[in-house]
């Protein structure tokens, strides 16, 4: 297969109107002949039907549609079947990058509640059309943050996912900026509060805390983000949103620059990815902030319609001095969180923190009974996500799990050699009481 | 094109006015019609020195972003914080309402050095 | 009348979240507790789906329309790949689950892998950045990261005039200086030129073939040599690759590092802006510096490695990079073959110089009467009083064709880039070329109705100026 839809007459035609005798008299016109490349050795082409037979021997050899019990950054969660029904329309998903307004008011409005909505649920008050993922969208606020305080140090504690840590390190080491992690408290699995004190200093831009952290645990926002004040610092929240249903928002804590992971909302896991970041800030940073934004405006008739907006910020015009390089974001995957949201509806977003913590909160209290089970952070509160530590073997409980196509707890240990033994558990809305009460029973007789 | 002759201007198009040590500065009535509607600016901060013809401020319209040179050298004692939320307002008076920052003049020379009116007027 | 979600009166019924079928536990202390409800509505499915659907038709689109865009190689996007991107076989695995339950996705990863080392001459490829942009962003921090190993102090990055402002954008965040390099009057870079600005301290120089004119740089031969003798290296642009699949392999050319948008060359759909892919291809003395994990095969087992934890420049986002996109590029890769790979190339560069001899003669062509994949007009001196590229390109719109790509590259006025690319038939081409000429015709016959366009839109132009003056970016 090619999908070229040209044959040899109309070749024939448009060489000769061109002026040349064939393609490679075109080619050779202009590439010296010793730049040529050779054959390329890659197998021939196959037709529609081999191509799908392909793909399904290659999708047989994943052990997939596990029930899932891991998290660290990607949840199992149950997608309303509009959300493909809609993202999966032509219209949307081979649309161009909306520059042309008028071709685009589709994508544009799309883009507009999608930010109207990461706003409502975050408190905040501009939010951008996203980032690549939850990861990348942590160091564009840490740059975003000390662009904007003009202090080149940065806080960041160690509950984060370490995967963000790790990009925000990539994207920071060649721009003089320093990253300091704090250690948590061992005992409750959170920012330790004396020490976060003790570290804050005048050359601090920013504070980044995740809440629920990669542990689990629900963080003292309030208290982190007051603390950051106490200097000046800007204080930078990463949430889950599927949280924000039940706990402080941003706004309410007084962030100024809210980031996350938004593949929870309406995106299937994929290995990871693709994903998308969401971004939303306090008034202040609005022309500061990254990436693509979306705006209201009126047409030469008065009517109303969406504008890509405050571009003068962006590579295709500022170049070296743009708030990021970001051109190509995750527009379809937000567009995917836009119509999961929409579908929740306020009432579903309360609806589905309340699930998701009490069915955490039942699974934990049944592994606690189980001898050998203790919790690693016993009187912390957690959200959906809970770390427990093991007398059994690690390595045993995982694979009795697989064998019952269940995907068990995180090792802990590959995060860091501290956690040996302690294993991290994800529950959502989307396993049933009948598969929690078989993961207890399994976790029992290993 | 309005080119008031009391001003001084550098050939970056932007334009000086001494008011004592004060040195107010701004963009000409011929930038902000190149220019077209400007809607964003980015101000320096109070406190701030600058070098003669060293980058200060940006201003933006829709499609484009330009550097603001600074016509002379000097400390920053204050800027027109009204342009953040009404950027318009450089359009529509240039020379007056539009003035972007207020320098303290560190050398009489620098002024000495730009355009007088007729001199700019002649180069456009 | 056009309504936003928050203006729907739909007074949902049904629950959308499945009963919780264990006791609802929400206590929680009040210091953690959420005090606000958002504004979002609970909307009926059935009015989501009309406003959704509405929406959606709104929009033009590559299933509906033509977009002869430059630089953005919009070519067809295979409905079999999104037929294969569905398959819950790969859509539900989790990032971390072990290596023996995920190796058919490590598969489709490594041929991907395979095949674009084959197509561009490098040695390795990272799968992991998400776009374009990321993608130069990691080659230049890999280039960092060389110069740094080698203890030598390089600053600076030469990028051409013409290029795309990711280039420099990217050449920034990785702490480098930008230094820009004048193309000569044919628009490409000149020895001469390079020669002015080729220091000691260069780390490398960015650089697209063709370039941004639709030029193929015919000295690179003599750039690549120049550079590498100044112990710089040479960073492809990937972003016109589809102008020498099977032709030219950048590697092959004096490339050492480049990236590619899979959402142009490999046909991956845009979304309206993403999600995209570009991976990083690298020669061998670069591969330590690539980010982590690679996908390496050990006897006929995929692993996932992290064995150039020293050296890598670590993460350019979380796990392993954008499956689905991946995935559709390895099953394009796979339709295709070989052959059919240079077939498209071959075709879009066909293309491309027919739609350019039909139009010459209406438009100026500052780069010659000859182009690879795509070509650059200026409408400058050829279009009624008052009127600009600006007023052509809103007007096509009025036909039914998204406006080519405008003003870009910065370096010719009234800039108009067309790229057709391979999956356009000759009707298609023909009917555009007819609408282009007779809108340059109106232009000067009735300047006004080109002036007011497009007046055949969901919306006409929108005053942007007070979109920024005034942001509203939320309801």
């Amino acid at each position: 297969m090619n999908y070229i839809p040209i044959n040899e007459q109309d070749k024939k035609e448009m060489l000769a109107r061109i002026g040349v005798k064939n393609t490679e008299d075109l080619l050779s016109l202009q590439i010296p002949e010793v730049l040529r490349a050779k054959k390329l050795n890659i197998t021939e082409g196959i037709s529609e039907q081999e191509l799908l037979l392909l793909f399904k021997n290659y999708a047989k050899k994943n052990k997939s549609n596990l029930v899932c019990f891991r998290g660290a950054g990607i949840y199992d969660h149950f997608i309303p079947s509009l959300v493909d029904e809609i993202i999966g329309r032509s219209e949307f998903s081979t649309a161009y990058t909306p520059y042309q307004a008028e071709a685009s008011q589709g994508t544009l409005q799309a883009i507009f509640e999608y930010q109207s909505m990461i706003c409502q649920l975050t408190g905040l008050d501009c939010a951008n059309a996203s980032m690549y993922d939850g990861a990348t969208a942590v160091a564009e606020a840490v740059l975003l943050a000390v662009r904007t305080s003009k202090k080149n140090k940065v806080i960041i504690s160690s509950a984060v996912n370490p995967e963000y840590i790790s990009v925000v390190e990539t994207y920071t080491k060649n721009l003089n900026i320093e990253i300091i992690k704090i250690e948590i408290d061992e005992k409750t699995g959170s920012v330790n509060q004396n020490l976060l004190q003790s570290k804050m200093a005048d050359d601090i831009g920013a504070v980044v805390v995740q809440s629920p952290n990669f542990f689990g645990i629900v963080e003292d926002m309030q208290v982190l983000s007051e603390i950051s004040k106490t200097k000046n610092a800007l204080f930078v929240a990463i949430v889950n949103p599927v949280s924000l249903g039940l706990l402080k928002t941003p706004c309410e804590y007084g962030a100024d620059i809210a980031v996350g992971e938004g593949q929870v909302f309406g995106n299937q896991m994929y290995l990871g990815g693709s994903t998308f970041g969401f971004l939303a800030v306090k008034k202040a940073l609005e022309w500061k902030i990254p990436g693509r934004v979306v705006g209201q405006t009126i047409d030469k008739n008065g009517k109303r319609g969406f504008v890509l907006t405050l571009q003068s910020r962006e590579q295709h015009i500022r170049r070296e001095k743009a708030t990021s390089n970001i051109c190509t974001n995750a527009a379809l995957n937000a567009f995917a969180g836009c119509v999961y949201m929409a579908c929740l509806g306020s009432n579903g977003i309360k609806e589905i923190a309340e699930t998701n913590i009490s069915k955490a909160r039942y699974a934990f209290n049944a592994i606690k009974k189980i001898d050998g089970f203790e919790p690693l952070f016993s009187n912390s509160l957690f959200f959906n996500e809970f770390v427990f530590k093991t007398t059994k073997n690690v390595k045993k409980i995982e694979k009795q799990l697989l064998k019952e196509n269940i995907l068990g707890p995180l090792n802990l240990v590959k995060i860091n050699k501290k956690y040996k033994d302690c294993i991290m558990f994800a529950v959502t809305e989307k396993r049933t009481k009948q598969e929690i009460d078989k993961l207890t029973d399994i976790l029992n007789r290993v | 094109m309005n080119v008031p002759n009391e001003l001084f201007y550098a050939k970056t198009h932007e334009w000086a006015r001494k008011e004592g040590n004060k040195i107010y500065v701004g963009i000409t009535d011929h930038a902000q019609h190149e220019i077209t509607d400007i809607v964003h600016v980015e101000l320096p901060e109070i406190g701030k020195k600058f070098a003669k013809a060293q980058p200060c401020a940006v201003v933006e319209s829709v499609k484009s972003a330009f550097d603001i040179y600074s016509p002379v050298s000097g400390t920053v004692i204050e800027v027109n914080e009204e342009l953040l939320s009404s950027p318009e307002i450089i359009n529509q008076s240039p020379y007056e309402k539009g003035f972007f920052f207020v320098l303290e003049l560190q050398n009489e020379n620098d002024l000495k050095e730009l355009m007088t009116a007729e001199t700019y007027k002649n180069s456009l | 009348m056009n309504k936003l979600l928050n203006e729907i009166k739909s007074n949902r019924q049904e629950c959308r979240v499945v009963e919780c079928d264990v006791p609802i536990d929400v206590s929680i202390d009040m210091k953690y507790k959420g005090q606000t409800v958002p504004n979002i509505p609970n909307l009926s499915e059935i009015s989501l789906l009309r406003h959704f659907t509405n929406l959606s038709r709104r929009n033009y689109a590559l299933s509906t329309t033509f977009y002869p865009l430059g630089s953005c190689t919009m070519k067809y996007n295979p409905i079999v790949n999104e037929k294969i991107a569905k398959f819950e076989e790969f859509a539900s695995l989790h990032p971390y689950q072990s290596e023996e339950t995920i190796q058919g996705s490590l598969e489709v990863m490594y041929e991907l892998e395979r095949a674009l080392c084959e197509i561009s001459g490098m040695d390795y490829f990272t799968l992991q950045p998400a776009a374009g942009a990321h993608g130069e962003y990691a080659g230049l921090l890999i280039i960092a990261q060389y110069f740094k190993s080698k203890k030598e102090k390089r600053t600076k990055i030469i990028v051409p005039d013409s290029a795309h402002g990711t280039n420099p954008a990217s050449a920034a965040l990785a702490g480098f200086e930008i230094v820009s390099l004048k193309s000569d009057e044919n628009g490409i870079i000149s020895p001469a030129n390079l020669k002015e600005v080729l220091t000691q301290d260069v780390a490398c120089m960015m650089m697209t073939v063709p370039n941004t004119l639709g030029v193929f740089e015919k000295n690179i031969a003599e750039i690549s040599k120049m550079i590498h003798e100044n112990g710089s290296l040479l960073y492809y642009d990937g972003a016109n690759l589809n102008a020498v699949m099977g032709i030219a392999r950048p590697a092959d050319i004096g490339f050492d590092v480049m990236h590619i948008n899979l959402h142009k060359t490999f046909s991956t759909p845009h979304g309206g802006g993403g999600p995209g892919s570009g991976p990083v291809g690298v020669k061998s003395f670069l591969k330590d510096f690539l980010p982590m994990p690679l996908i390496i095969k050990e006897n006929d087992e995929f692993k996932v490695s992290f064995n150039n934890k020293k050296q890598s420049i670590g993460k350019m986002k979380a796990f392993f990079g954008n499956f689905p996109v991946l995935l559709k590029a390895c099953a394009y890769v796979k339709a295709l073959g070989g052959v059919g790979l240079k077939e498209a190339s071959t075709q879009a560069v066909l293309n491309a110089n027919y739609v350019l001899s039909c139009l010459k003669n209406k438009v100026s062509i500052p780069a010659g009467n000859v182009c690879m994949h795509e070509f650059v007009l200026s409408s400058k001196g050829h279009l009624g009083e008052g009127i600009k590229t600006l007023d052509v390109a809103k007007r096509l719109l009025d036909y039914g064709y998204y406006a080519p790509t405008i003003y870009f590259p910065l370096i010719v006025e009234e800039a108009m880039m067309i790229e057709p690319t391979e999956t356009e038939s000759k009707q298609v081409l023909d009917e555009f070329i007819d609408v282009l000429s007779k809108i340059i015709d109106e232009s000067k016959t009735n300047p006004e109705i080109v002036h007011n366009a497009p007046v055949n839109t969901f919306v006409s132009r929108l005053n942007e100026v007070e979109a920024a003056r005034k942001p509203k970016l939320h309801w």
